[in-house]
């Protein structure tokens, strides 16, 4: 199948929303689930899930889906999840991974860490809003997907109640948000938005440190401005190397 | 292959850092403060097996095979996986991102992987073996990176045929972007 076959299936607007829907969740999905929160019948659903697959988009497994295996429960149902397979179309062809990955070689053997994160937070300035900002976390998430990081909000509950304020590498060093630990007894929470997705995944692989360190560089910059947002490096498999993370307090 | 088939291998690593400074320099402080943190985490890490450990000391920074200001970092672990989802994909990838403040720039590999018997501990002179291995003729089956990667299998066909020196497996088992990158690890421990 061609990168542009695989592309082209995606015209189908029906086919597109079931497609987005799976890629959002990063988990595998059934075929109700995904029919639902596309508003179309099971049936069809299923015809364009197994043509997603088919065209190398999507994954497909089976498992019994949590929450249905009570006695006697049926046979594994299909479940689909985005393909690590990338597709990329150029027209006219382009290739710009190869010049990619032979610059960061060559950054690579030169050790010229620093000089790529300093070029890289240099355009993260350049890419922030008119206003020098990308606003607050919210703001941020919209700059990010666009840039296809596909962005989850997750509100993760700090410490204990009564216990403000984070350990050495949370939220303790960083300066500029301190103004919300004022309540006691209030339970910290901080909002972190993490990526699914990164941008650079290719050369990412191939040379980690020199092009994850570009990437915070890059979000570096980009936040500069930003009103109590910050980013950090955070490594998980499967995401983004970097997540964005703001601080607040909420009374319980 | 058999019913009594043995423990599968595991996969040795060696890496070695050239300090800019002499690890009591303020400007290696940093650094310093990191080794505690990020070796427990190694340890912790699920498919962590063995990490050289200086006798009486935390880790090896002590050690000195390689030259007076090289430290090595010598470890085993069950899988590629997890010694690729230890060294990138945890905290221990953001002391990588600042390597250049703390280590020279290696002109020669400074990082091999290799495939051991489960059980074995590798000696730091076996490892400095398989490095210079890896220096003189580039990847292969003995000696290998993450980015030129051999499986534990083609190791074993190798070692049976006759100690590495056959042409032709280099092309075997390699990701995508085919003579792009030749690093594996790099030099922070």
């Amino acid at each position: 199948m061609d990168d542009i076959d695989a592309v082209a299936s995606l015209r189908d607007p029906v086919r597109r929303r079931l497609y987005e829907f799976v890629a959002a969740q990063g988990r595998e999905v059934g075929r109700n689930e995904a029919a639902e929160a596309a508003g179309v019948q099971r049936s069809l659903a299923a015809f364009h899930l197994d043509r997603l697959v088919e065209v190398g988009l999507l994954e497909v497994g089976s498992r019994r889906l949590t929450g249905r295996s009570g006695p006697g429960a049926g046979r594994p149902a299909k479940v689909y999840r985005r393909s690590a397979a990338e597709r990329g179309v150029s027209v006219p062809p382009r290739d710009y991974r190869t010049a990619a990955a032979l610059m960061a070689e060559a950054a690579e053997a030169a050790g010229l860490d620093r000089e790529v994160q300093d070029a890289a937070r240099r355009r993260g300035r350049a890419l922030r809003g008119p206003g020098g900002s990308c606003g607050d976390l919210g703001g941020l998430a919209e700059v990010l997907a666009a840039r296809g990081y596909d962005p989850v909000l997750e509100e993760a509950v700090g410490e204990a109640d009564g216990v403000v304020g984070g350990r050495g590498d949370g939220e303790g060093d960083g300066e500029g948000h301190g103004e919300g630990h004022g309540g006691t007894g209030a339970r910290e929470r901080r909002a972190v938005l993490r990526m699914r997705n990164c941008p650079f995944h290719v050369v990412a692989e191939l040379f980690p440190p020199l092009v994850c360190g570009m990437n915070l560089a890059l979000l570096e910059g980009l936040v500069e401005g930003s009103d109590g947002v910050r980013v950090r490096m955070d490594p998980r498999p499967g995401w983004c190397c970097v997540v964005a993370e703001t601080s607040k307090t909420k009374d319980r | 292959m058999t019913d009594d088939a043995p423990a599968p291998p595991h996969l040795a690593q060696l890496n070695v850092g050239t300090l800019r400074f002499p690890l009591g320099d303020p400007r290696m402080a940093d650094f310093v403060a990191l080794l505690d943190p990020v070796n427990a985490l190694a340890d912790a890490t699920p498919g962590f097996v063995w990490r050289l450990v200086e006798e009486g000391a935390d880790d090896a920074t002590g050690l000195r095979p390689a030259g007076a200001d090289v430290i090595v970092n010598l470890s085993v672990w069950e899988s590629a996986e997890a010694l690729w989802d230890f060294v990138y994909r945890s905290a221990h990838l953001d002391t990588m991102r600042r390597r250049r403040e703390w280590f020279r720039r290696h002109v020669d590999a400074h990082a091999v992987l290799w495939w051991i018997p489960a059980g074995h501990v590798p000696t730091v002179e076996e490892a400095l073996e398989r490095l210079a291995l890896l220096r003189g003729g580039g990847p292969s089956p003995r000696a290998f990176t993450f980015n030129s990667p051999y499986t534990a299998d083609e190791a074993a066909e190798a070692a049976a045929i006759g100690r590495g020196g056959v042409g032709g497996v280099g092309g075997v088992g390699r990701p995508g972007l085919e003579g792009v990158g030749r690093t594996g690890l790099e030099e922070v421990s």
